[in-house]
């Protein structure tokens, strides 16, 4: 009788387990909000054709904003950076062209180990970025 | 009797919103706000150098941080960006006494163990044959347990100040083939 109990508990803690991982597993690419809505939350588009000064400028406005640079690539248009100020903010930002004379910016941020899906910081990154180009960030249609 | 009633109901929502308040975990509102303070620091932070030549400017900022101990972790020179870190082993033997006798009556002191620093180097050029040049740091420390004690920027001018003789040094002796 004991030995049963004792098969049973083992096969439970087992299915828990296994349970446990498959949960973790599925979470990998689930956010809160849907796949368009964070893309408009966090794209802009740039009346320019000119992705290296985006880039350059992308840089500056990072660490005017406290961010130290972890990764910068040209030829993908991509940058990282985080800023630890008591808490940790890391921040995507990449570029690919739309036409010749536009340029989506796309950020993404994640604060801690939560991923930013809030529209306000977006915005706000995008107004200082906007200021340091220039230019007037358009919503992405 | 109305009154205790009335007190304890309020009481009871006050400790509810503590509760709530110090559940909320979001990102603070001023994140990516930038500062009153961000021209001042930009300056603090950045020098100019006569060159129109970035690729030089980054090799004598690499030396200067290779120098002072740090790691290159990523380079890239098309956007004049280079991105390094230092670790340390920072543990003080004051700081241990210390918290040994605290521990005696029962205060925790968490004592630094482990020091990272983080540097970013980039480049700029901003005509009339001149580059800009901006580094900025951040410092994480560690216990012997892996609990994050310090989590922030590096502000202090000394830094910025120490960092840039050392790099018109280095430019220097970049330019000289040293």
């Amino acid at each position: 009788m004991a030995k049963i109990a004792l098969t049973l508990v083992w096969i439970v803690v087992m299915g828990l387990t296994i349970a446990g991982c498959a949960s973790t597993q599925k979470n990998i690419l689930a956010t809160q909000e849907s796949q368009l809505r964070l893309r408009t939350i966090q794209s802009r588009v740039f009346e320019t054709g000119d992705s290296q000064q985006v880039l350059r400028v992308t840089l500056a406005t990072l660490q005017d904003l406290g961010f130290v640079i972890d990764k910068a690539n040209e030829s993908l248009g991509t940058i990282s950076g985080t800023k630890r100020s008591g808490y940790t903010l890391r921040m995507t930002v990449s570029i690919r062209p739309k036409g010749d004379h536009q340029i989506i910016v796309r950020s993404n941020a994640q604060y801690n180990l939560a991923t930013v899906e809030d529209p306000e910081p977006y915005q706000q990154f995008f107004a200082a970025l906007s200021k340091a180009l220039f230019l007037d960030a358009q919503g992405v249609e | 009797m109305l009154r205790s009633r009335c007190f304890k109901t309020s009481l009871g929502f006050l400790i509810l919103w503590l509760i709530l308040a110090a559940c909320q975990t979001g990102i603070p509102k001023n994140a990516l706000v930038l500062s009153h303070e961000a021209v001042e620091t930009r300056q603090l932070q950045t020098r100019v150098f006569q060159t129109d030549d970035e690729n030089f400017l980054l090799s004598a900022g690499a030396a200067v941080l290779q120098d002072s101990g740090f790691q290159l972790e990523d380079v890239e020179s098309r956007l004049g960006v280079i991105v390094a870190s230092r670790d340390r082993d920072v543990t003080d033997t004051g700081e241990v006494l210390l918290s040994l006798l605290l521990a005696f009556v029962g205060v925790p002191y968490p004592i630094a163990h482990k020091q990272k620093v983080l540097a970013s180097l980039v480049t700029k050029p901003i005509g009339d044959k001149r580059t800009a040049v901006r580094i900025t740091f951040q410092h994480m420390v560690w216990t012997a347990d892996n609990q994050l004690i310090k989590n922030e920027c590096l502000n202090q001018p000394e830094i910025f100040e120490e960092f840039f003789v050392k790099l018109s040094k280095s430019v220097f002796l970049v330019a000289q083939g040293i």
